[in-house]
């Protein structure tokens, strides 16, 4: 005879367990939870984990980068100071106010972004304006990488690896003219890919479109970029796809991003945060530790690099953010307390 | 109403669960690399926002309590501002550690030159005046002084707001919506501020 005995664990019955048609709902009901609890604010198409639970579909709103092919160009490599910053930070903190104020806003909700079709219009006092398409941005030049020292105006640097050419090289092709001082970027102004052009609240209250600005001494300097990838591929939305500014002895804010328009000029252009907090923002905005922002100290940076949380080192802020070989000589004669 | 000592109880586990729950969320998100590449900042937005809606939830339990005549939410005044300092050290703790990376020199070099930080530690340092006197035996003790001391909450009130306003680089909406949320709680209690200047001693409320 066979005598059944229910283990331990077994002394529940159907009845006492959770009801077959909630069991079967549960995916629904796990939705419902992520939209009415946290919503898009979970998602997080990076990486799985956790808060997949609240996501439905991750791998269709990730957006994909392509591999690029550039040749390294290691003579950048004397100016950086420490490692580089892993590319999982370098693409989840990123201050790009069209996407949120948030430092992981922009990789929540640019994934969607559209980057092709592309235009960036290089006008204004121009020998032949141009007008690159998509392809024409990785076609035009041969791409180089170069590592950079990257410095937040709010105090915290990164290393780099960025894809592109530089900002010269296609000056040079358009041919500036005589009246030329100058040089004006725009991000794309586009409220319904970027809901912080839609809402105020979002976008923190910047005038949009983004603008920055050089003079055309800076914009000619080979340091200045024009990245196309980062880390061997194409851009991330977060990180200014499909092309942005790079200049690495500035504060990060005047690498602007997603440019659609170079127009060059014959009087220098008001910028996004210099109009928004004139005494905070300067227009030069170089890096310098002798010049405080005045509600933090500009003298040292927190390095993101390897590792968590507690591994982040503290580092002195070098003027020009270490590039003081190659531009310093653009400010003879520049008083940089007053023009910062 | 009468609130029952059952129904005292359940509300101070639900402000238990309110004020710990963010907690929970903010280390599994900064656990789950959630939070962000840095999450340093993320931190200290967090405990700070944290400490200001538990200023803001203690002020407008008395007004609650007598726009529907329900005196036992008092009881819960206590543990709501024990919340907002917790909050608020974790917040400092953040900066210090996080941010400035235990650099003493640093910190006092930017609590004397930012005003916005100096306002904030002021603020801070006021609710942790409140929060050590805040057991029983202590207030018996210090009598009228006790209520004195804890009108300070007030000052509290309006700096911490502005300390807020006054560290973002331009999304000021939400700031002025906190300045001016405790503005309403600060002129709903209007009548009280003669306490600062008149000799009697408080009032018990």
């Amino acid at each position: 005879m066979l005598i059944k005995k229910k283990p331990s664990w077994d002394k529940f019955n159907h009845n006492d367990v959770t009801p077959e048609e909630v069991y079967q709902q549960r995916r629904h009901l796990l939705k419902q939870i992520g939209f009415l609890g946290a919503g898009t604010l979970l998602s997080f198409p990076a990486q799985a984990g956790l808060w997949d639970l609240f996501s439905d579909d991750k791998s269709s709103e990730h957006f994909k980068q392509a591999g690029l092919n550039f040749k390294k160009q290691p003579a950048y490599d004397q100016w950086i100071y420490g490692d580089e910053t892993p590319e999982a930070k370098v693409i989840s903190h990123n201050n790009f106010y069209e996407f949120g104020t948030s430092k992981t806003d922009p990789i929540d909700n640019a994934q969607s972004f559209q980057v092709s079709p592309w235009q960036l219009r290089i006008e204004g006092e121009v020998e032949r304006p141009m007008v690159l398409d998509y392809d024409a941005l990785f076609r035009l030049f041969p791409l180089e990488e170069r590592i950079y020292n990257f410095r937040c105006v709010e105090a915290w640097s990164m290393v780099i690896p960025w894809i592109g050419f530089s900002l010269a090289d296609i000056l040079k092709k358009v041919g500036v003219t005589s009246k030329a001082t100058h040089v004006v970027f725009e991000t794309l102004y586009d409220p319904e890919q970027m809901p912080g052009q839609k809402n105020r609240f979002v976008g923190g209250g910047v005038a949009y479109p983004y603008v920055e600005g050089l003079t055309l001494a800076e914009a000619m300097t080979e340091l200045t970029f024009l990245s196309v990838g980062l880390y061997g591929k194409t851009l991330p939305p977060q990180n200014g796809a499909p092309v942005r500014l790079v200049v690495p002895w500035k504060y990060g804010f005047k690498s602007i991003k997603s440019v659609v328009t170079i127009r060059v000029t014959d009087k220098q252009p008001p910028t996004s945060w210099n109009r928004l907090a004139p005494n905070e923002y300067g227009f030069y905005a170089n890096v310098n530790p002798k010049v405080d922002h005045p509600r933090w100290s500009q003298a040292s940076e927190r390095r993101i690099g390897q590792g968590g949380l507690f591994s982040a080192k503290r580092i002195n802020t070098l003027p020009f953010n270490g590039y003081g070989d190659m531009v310093g000589d653009l400010y003879k004669g520049l008083n940089l307390k007053v023009n910062f | 109403m009468r609130l029952s000592t059952k129904k005292i109880f359940s509300i101070k586990i639900f402000a238990h669960l309110t004020g710990m729950l963010p907690l929970l969320y903010l280390l599994l998100k900064v656990l789950e690399g959630q939070a962000g590449g840095d999450p340093v900042q993320y931190i200290i937005h967090f405990t700070g926002m944290g400490a200001l809606n538990s200023v803001v939830l203690t002020l407008l339990i008395s007004p609650l309590a007598k726009q529907f005549k329900l005196g036992g939410l008092l009881n819960v005044r206590r543990l709501v501002g024990l919340y907002a300092f917790s909050y608020a050290s974790l917040h400092v703790l953040a900066f210090f550690s996080l941010d400035l990376l235990f650099a003493w020199s640093l910190f006092f070099s930017e609590v004397a030159k930012r005003p916005y930080i100096l306002l904030g530690l002021l603020a801070y340092v006021l609710l942790m005046a409140l929060a050590l006197t805040s057991f029983s035996h202590i207030k018996r003790k210090m009598r009228g002084h006790w209520q004195k001391l804890h009108n300070w909450i007030y000052v509290i009130a309006v700096l911490v707001p502005i300390h807020f306003y006054w560290s973002v680089k331009s999304e000021v909406i939400e700031p002025s919506l906190y300045l001016l949320t405790l503005f309403i709680l600060l002129c709903i209690r209007v009548k009280k501020f003669n306490i600062f200047s008149s000799k009697k001693t408080a009032s018990r409320q």
